[in-house]
């Protein structure tokens, strides 16, 4: 298997990349929804996040990633109680799974050929502490819709079935991408993501010979390509383990409060989700640039991230929010 | 280019570089240009796996094998087809494919560029075409169909395609070919980046192919014609069409794709490869199908809906098991078994044992709207049905019906919008619609009924709804002859409700039209007569009505 394609070497699509480095400086954030045409590297970015993220630390033998013996789930079997560094792991949802797969199940080999009751654990323990990656998210089979709804909200997994009552945590960082001329998402759904991003196509020639060559570079040239924009992934990830650091001393003015909820009340998005999301998406980006206040300049900088996908909307509007928040944070923040 | 030349030269550059190219869309009936198409993929160095379009991606990724594990005791997994050494996979049938089949084969030619993909597309109909997710990661796409038995040539593929593969990834692409390439998939209005990456690779094969280390003009017009072709949605002196889904931002005029001429050779290339009535299938290519979850949902299925009674499976590996009406079945027999192998603890079970849940799910509901654009209705109540179509799509959305649009006028029908959940799409197609010409009755519930039949196959529900003003005035062969065209729509409402397909006819002329009452009563539909309505009544009429 191959390296996947560096994160850094990515061409342009500044604010899917934005989006994405948010997300992993605060988890909190909630993830990131990616919508666009075909062949715009969505799904190469998000496969190239998993190179940039610094590793976790874990338990050994725990099935959901927990950093303590004392937080791993009771029915976990743990004969390996010290801890190891992994890689943040960022687990694929595929359209087909089934449920069983998704929550865990009862493990039928056991249950079979010994008789014994034990849980198998699902993609949901996988992606505790991590990623959770769902392609063509606007495809996924609406029962799979509602498990995820569930778990996305209060970060914890619970199987009630097959006689079995398990629960684990499960936080996860939702990332989704799709085409949506497929198909819409449902609104509770889009609300579980942070931050959204519309990527098009780039239209400048120059950038799109950019990105050809540097494909071309990645599967001729492999080990040179990779050498040379390993490094630039290595520089990000250092600069993101900073701004972690940063966020905690990161001062928040109240004028800044302000802001964010004058901004939500003048684009009437829904509820308190928006507010909360931009204020973190600031923060974050504040952290990023290595600032010490929050201020105006970076709320601006990410209230389309956060608020386009929140605004109440005409589901015959012709998604044209985009120009709305534009001009709704212009005079917002110019007032 | 002949087709069959076209197709000839798309396999020889396949077979060179398969896993870089990602593969090819053959669309072709079953006959003999295909099979001899298909009679040289041996040539092509790799194992060819062949799929089927309803297989469960667990086939693909690898599972546990039930009867086996419950049989030894020990688990056994199966290999998936995915984890097989770089394979060229055989989709028949790929028009049929499922959306989860569909996604997981297009991230597996993504990573890693390990597989290819050869799609055997037989789809009949218009929007019956290989999932886009896998058209977009395939290289080629030839059709087959047309071809006699006297165009067929027999087919050389080159001998050393290993070393002509190092070879083609070792050829030089001058940047201002490269930048030609890039900027006529701009000016065709090819949105995905992959087309000129599949370009660059086949061009560099072509070079290969006929010992050259750089590529050269004809190369790439070879590369562009096979690639760009069916991929166009505009022609570069075409305005942008209105419809088409990429959204430009107004300020696109400056950018230098627009600006920028595209090298003229290649554009001849490849508008000599477009078939001939390609314009007209650009300027009327609606949105593919939208492929959400449900479309295709069968009516028994063994994942969601209310539960059905077990049964006892012989494919019970792609099934959820039932494990209480397993034991069920297999307690009776434990002393027995026992017996005969006291060794073992536990219960034992067999393979006749497995019993798999099934689940009873409703389909999704189809609202086909076929809505009378003609002069009479032009003159008095077009915009008032188009309202009425965007008041009943507001509600479709809240209950994720699929919608469709026909519209009938002048002396043929058209199909708007095939399926869709897109709202968007959908909307902007109505706004669209032109009004004016004589009134095609019969075309138009042909369309609506064609469209009725191929939703029903995928399990949808279909609901066809007329929205009429006046008679029918135009014959289906386009003869202005109002008996046979009476005729004509008479015959095709009695078939709609052979069909058992549900109607609802709303007449919205002046004065009830005692025609489409009877028109109504031939399809075995509701008939509501709607003088001087307004969008609203409409709306409630027909949601009233299906609310029944």
């Amino acid at each position: 298997m191959k390296h996947p394609f560096p994160f850094s070497a990515i061409v342009g699509q500044d604010e899917m990349k934005q989006a994405m480095i948010l997300t992993a400086i605060d988890p909190s954030i909630g993830g990131v929804l990616v919508f666009g045409e075909r062949g715009t590297g969505k799904s190469t970015a998000v496969r190239a996040l998993a190179g940039l993220l610094p590793p976790i630390r874990v338990v050994k033998d725990c099935p959901v990633h927990c950093a303590r013996p004392e937080d791993c789930p009771d029915w976990a079997v743990l004969d390996d109680i010290s801890t190891h560094d992994i890689p943040t792991p960022v687990v694929d949802l595929p359209l087909g799974a089934s449920e069983d797969r998704v929550t865990g199940a009862l493990d039928i080999e056991k249950a079979l050929s010994k008789g014994e009751k034990a849980f198998q654990p699902g993609l949901f323990a996988q992606a505790n502490r991590g990623y959770l990656y769902i392609d063509e998210v606007n495809l996924l089979e609406d029962h799979i819709v509602d498990l995820l709804l569930d778990v996305a909200q209060s970060g914890e997994n619970v199987v009630e079935r097959e006689g079995l009552s398990i629960r684990h945590p499960a936080r996860f960082v939702l990332v989704g991408s799709g085409n949506p001329e497929e198909g819409e998402l449902r609104p509770q759904l889009l609300d579980r993501f942070g931050l959204s991003v519309d990527v098009t196509s780039p239209t400048d020639i120059e950038e799109r010979v950019q990105v050809i060559k540097r494909r071309d570079a990645y599967e001729n040239d492999h080990s040179a390509f990779m050498l040379r924009w390993q490094a630039e992934d290595a520089a990000l990830r250092d600069r993101i383990v900073t701004a972690r650091q940063t966020l905690a001393d990161l001062k928040t003015p109240d004028a800044a409060l302000r802001v964010v909820a004058e901004l939500c009340i003048n684009l009437g998005s829904d509820g308190l989700r928006g507010e909360l999301t931009l204020l973190k998406a600031a923060r974050a980006y504040a952290a990023f640039r290595d600032d010490t206040v929050l201020t105006r300049m970076h709320i601006r900088a990410t209230a389309a991230l956060a608020l386009l996908h929140r605004l109440r909307r005409d589901p015959l509007d012709e998604a044209g929010s985009g120009a709305r928040v534009e001009r709704i944070v212009q005079e917002t923040l110019d007032a | 280019m002949t087709p069959w030349e076209r197709a000839t030269l798309a396999l020889k550059l396949l077979s060179i570089d398969p896993q870089r190219l990602g593969g090819m869309v053959v669309r072709a009936r079953v006959g003999p240009a295909r099979d001899a198409l298909l009679g040289t993929m041996d040539a092509i160095e790799m194992p060819c796996v062949r799929l089927h379009p309803h297989m469960g991606t667990q086939v693909l990724d690898g599972e546990v094998d039930l009867s086996a594990t419950l049989s030894g005791g020990t688990l056994v997994r199966q290999r998936g087809l995915l984890d097989r050494p770089p394979s060229l996979f055989i989709l028949p049938m790929a028009e049929r494919a499922e959306p989860a089949l569909s996604a997981r084969l297009g991230q597996a030619l993504d990573a890693g560029h390990s597989h290819a993909l050869l799609a055997l597309d037989e789809g009949s109909e218009e929007g019956e075409t290989v999932p886009l997710a896998l058209q977009d990661r395939t290289a080629f796409h030839v059709a087959l169909d047309g071809i006699a038995m006297s165009d067929l040539a027999p087919i050389d593929l080159p001998q050393d395609t290993v070393a002509l593969r190092r070879l083609a990834r070792a050829v030089h692409v001058p940047d201002d070919i490269l930048e030609d390439m890039v900027m006529l998939a701009n000016a065709v209005g090819i949105t995905s980046l992959r087309a000129p990456g599949f370009t660059l690779n086949a061009a560099q094969c072509h070079a290969a192919l006929h010992g050259r280390d750089v590529v050269e003009q004809s190369d790439v017009s070879a590369a562009v014609a096979l690639i760009y072709a069916h991929r166009a949605t505009k022609l570069p002196d075409q305005p942008e069409d209105q419809t088409q889904p990429p959204e430009k931002p107004p300020d696109a005029p400056d950018d230098p794709a627009q600006t920028a001429q595209p090298n003229d050779i290649l554009l001849d290339a490849i508008t000599a490869a477009l078939p001939p009535d390609a314009l007209v299938d650009l300027s009327t290519r609606g949105p593919r199908r939208a492929t959400g979850s449900g479309s295709g949902a069968r009516r028994t299925g063994n994942r969601r809906g209310r539960p059905l009674p077990a049964r006892q499976g012989p494919n019970a590996n792609a099934a959820r098991v039932d494990l209480i009406a397993t034991l069920r079945a297999a307690i009776p027999w434990q002393t027995l078994r026992k017996r005969a192998d006291p060794a073992r603890n536990g219960p034992i079970f067999r393979q006749s044992d497995l019993r798999k849940k099934r689940y009873d799910a409703l389909s999704d509901r189809l609202l086909i709207f076929t809505v009378d654009a003609s002069g009479s209705a032009a003159m008095s109540r077009l915009a008032e049905a188009k309202g009425a179509v965007e008041l009943m799509l507001a509600q479709a959305y809240a209950r994720r019906d699929h919608v469709a649009l026909v519209s009938y006028r002048g002396n043929a029908a058209e199909v708007l919008l095939s399926p869709t959940r897109s709202l968007v799409q959908t909307k902007r197609r109505l706004a669209a619609i032109p009004g004016g010409g004589a009134t095609p009755l019969a075309s138009g519930l042909a369309a609506a009924m064609d469209l009725a039949q191929t939703a029903a196959q995928k399990g949808l529900t279909p609901t066809v709804i007329l929205l009429a003003d006046g008679r029918a005035n135009i014959a289906r062969d386009g003869s202005a002859d109002r008996a046979l065209a009476h005729a004509d729509a008479t015959k095709l409402a009695t078939k709609i409700a052979a069909a058992r397909c549900d109607a609802l006819v709303i007449d919205t002329t002046n004065r009830p039209e005692k025609t489409l009452r009877q028109l109504a009563q031939h399809m075995a539909a509701k008939y509501i007569p709607l003088p001087r309505a307004d969008a609203k009544r409409v709306s409630g009429a027909i949601s009233a009505s299906l609310a029944e």
